[in-house]
């Protein structure tokens, strides 16, 4: 049967034919075909690998970006704290130091005054005895111009002194 | 009773359904071009014979009787390989291509000419000539020398045609691939690329593993090879039309290429599978021989396989065909109302062979990988 037996021909340029095929699709069809399917595999799969490890950076970051923004508020507080604190106390230690020296310089104010008084006293207490000796003077002068009135006066006395 | 009665009912219905008559024909007019072609056979014997004897006269009584249509003789000069590459027509009216004879001989040496020296068989040249089956034998027939014909036929014309297609086609690709390294397949790539892809990750990755790649440039040569020259088959007109992959020695160099790679690649779990099996000492005299056989049996079935489904493709296409010419030949008017339904069927069977030409190259590169797969598999 022709139909079954392999002609020797077709066999010589089938290796022929297939040998040239297989050798010059496999260096110039199928490496670089396959090479740069797979390139572009690669290109997509990193792609996606950097987009996802954008994204989870951009989550770490955001995260990160909260965690800053809560600490900074709280050290706003504890600041905004310690600042009300240092006011509070600075206001206290100056409320303290000036009733102290209000209370020195009123101390100072009433030993002044009592000493001003004391003296305005002493003064008052000598212009009077003054005034009184010069009182007494002018009253002598008017009281001894009259003889009776003199002896009113001397009576009076020496009846004080007994 | 009443299943009795049932019965020939049916029998009368399915006598008389025009389905059956549809079947019937297929199958008849299939076994018809089987005897026939048997007869035709044995009618050839006779007439080399009578050829030899005057071998002139014999060829002009030939012409001059008015030639009776031949389904066997058609459909086997169409699945044949050939000297030339016959167009259209019929007779001294016919057209084709004359396609050059390279024949060496101890005696001449390399011989080379046209195979139009030969008149389609009614001349003789350089003391060669062609017997009826279109093979170049001794113009004397008591010579006994050996012949090794390697003629550029129709099948090796078309295998050339198609494998430079196939070539500019892949070449072209590359370079597109080049220019466009990196980015989305485009236009015809979305064609080519899915199928290398395929064969890629379904085929030769599921079968042989992460030794894949080594293997997977033999494995998408072989199955754009096949695919091609399935459809280039399919064409009923000049480049297309030769029964390229139908062809047994086309398959043989195909199923030695993968016996070879196989045997030659095939490593030390690969032998001792054969050699060695996980099985108790007596039966190594069973399954050696069975695993020995195994391996010459695997690639002579890959060759089998191709061939038959390819060739019985065109068979039946060129047999439905025929029926038009074979009713037409008893009637006319016969033959014109049997081709609207043959040439139906011929239109499914070539749909169905667009379908075979895929699924060919398809199965025999997935078992030539299974088979690789095999031979490299590394065990534990």
């Amino acid at each position: 049967m022709q139909l079954v037996t392999p002609a020797i021909g077709l066999v010589f340029w089938m290796l022929v034919t297939f040998s040239l095929l297989l050798f010059i699709l496999k260096k110039f069809a199928w490496k670089p075909i396959l090479e740069s399917i797979r390139n572009r595999e690669q290109t997509i799969e990193d792609s996606l690998s950097l987009a996802e490890k954008t994204k989870s950076e951009m989550i770490r970051l955001q995260g990160e970006n909260e965690s800053l923004l809560a600490e900074a508020r709280k050290e706003r507080d504890s600041m905004l704290k310690e600042a009300r604190e240092m006011r509070d106390k600075i206001v206290g230690d100056a409320k303290s130091l000036a009733d102290e020296e209000a209370k020195k310089l009123m101390n100072r104010a009433q030993d002044e005054i009592e000493k001003q008084k004391s003296a305005a006293i002493a003064e008052i207490k000598r212009e009077v005895s003054v005034l009184s000796v010069q009182i007494a003077e002018k009253l002598m002068h008017q009281q001894l111009e009259n003889n009776a009135a003199q002896q009113t006066i001397i009576e009076n006395q020496l009846s004080q002194l007994n | 009773m009443g299943h009795a009665k049932k019965m020939p009912d049916f029998i009368t219905l399915f006598n008389y359904s025009s389905v059956r008559k549809m079947i019937a024909t297929a199958i008849l007019s299939t076994f018809s071009v089987v005897s026939v072609y048997s007869n035709h056979a044995e009618e050839a014997g006779a007439k080399t014979h009578e050829n030899h004897e005057s071998s002139t006269s014999a060829a002009h009584t030939d012409h001059a009787k008015p030639e009776k249509y031949d389904p066997g003789k058609m459909i086997i000069d169409h699945i044949a390989d050939s000297h030339d590459w016959h167009l259209w027509g019929e007779g001294h009216g016919s057209v084709s291509i004359s396609l050059p004879v390279i024949l060496y001989t101890k005696s001449k040496g390399l011989v080379t000419f046209s195979s139009s020296k030969f008149e389609h068989g009614h001349a003789a040249y350089e003391g060669f000539a062609l017997n009826e089956k279109g093979t170049v034998v001794w113009e004397d027939e008591a010579n006994t020398e050996a012949i090794y014909d390697i003629s550029i036929t129709k099948n090796v014309l078309a295998m050339m045609l198609a494998v430079l297609t196939l070539m500019w086609i892949a070449i072209g690709m590359a370079r597109s691939y080049a220019k466009r390294s990196g980015k989305a397949p485009k236009g015809f790539h979305n064609l080519v690329e899915p199928l290398i892809l395929f064969i890629r990750d379904d085929v030769a990755k599921a079968s042989i593993g992460h030794k894949a790649d080594k293997y997977l440039p033999l494995l998408l040569s072989i199955f754009f090879f096949i695919f091609v020259n399935n459809l280039f088959g399919l064409i009923p007109i000049f480049p297309g039309g030769a029964n390229v992959t139908g062809n047994i020695a086309v398959t043989m160099v195909l199923a030695l290429v993968i016996f070879l790679t196989v045997n030659l690649n095939g490593n030390k779990y690969y032998w001792k599978h054969i050699f060695l099996p996980d099985v108790p000492v007596w039966m190594y005299i069973i399954i050696i021989p069975i695993e020995v056989l195994g391996v010459v049996l695997k690639p002579f079935v890959l060759m089998l396989r191709l061939f038959a489904n390819i060739t019985a493709g065109h068979i039946i296409i060129l047999g439905f065909f025929s029926l038009i010419f074979i009713f037409g030949s008893m009637n006319q008017g016969l033959g014109y109302a049997v081709s609207p339904l043959s040439v139906a069927f011929t239109v499914f069977m070539g749909l169905l062979e667009l379908l075979v030409a895929f699924l060919q190259a398809f199965v025999f590169t997935l078992l030539s990988a299974i088979y690789i797969g095999m031979a490299v598999e590394e065990h534990h």
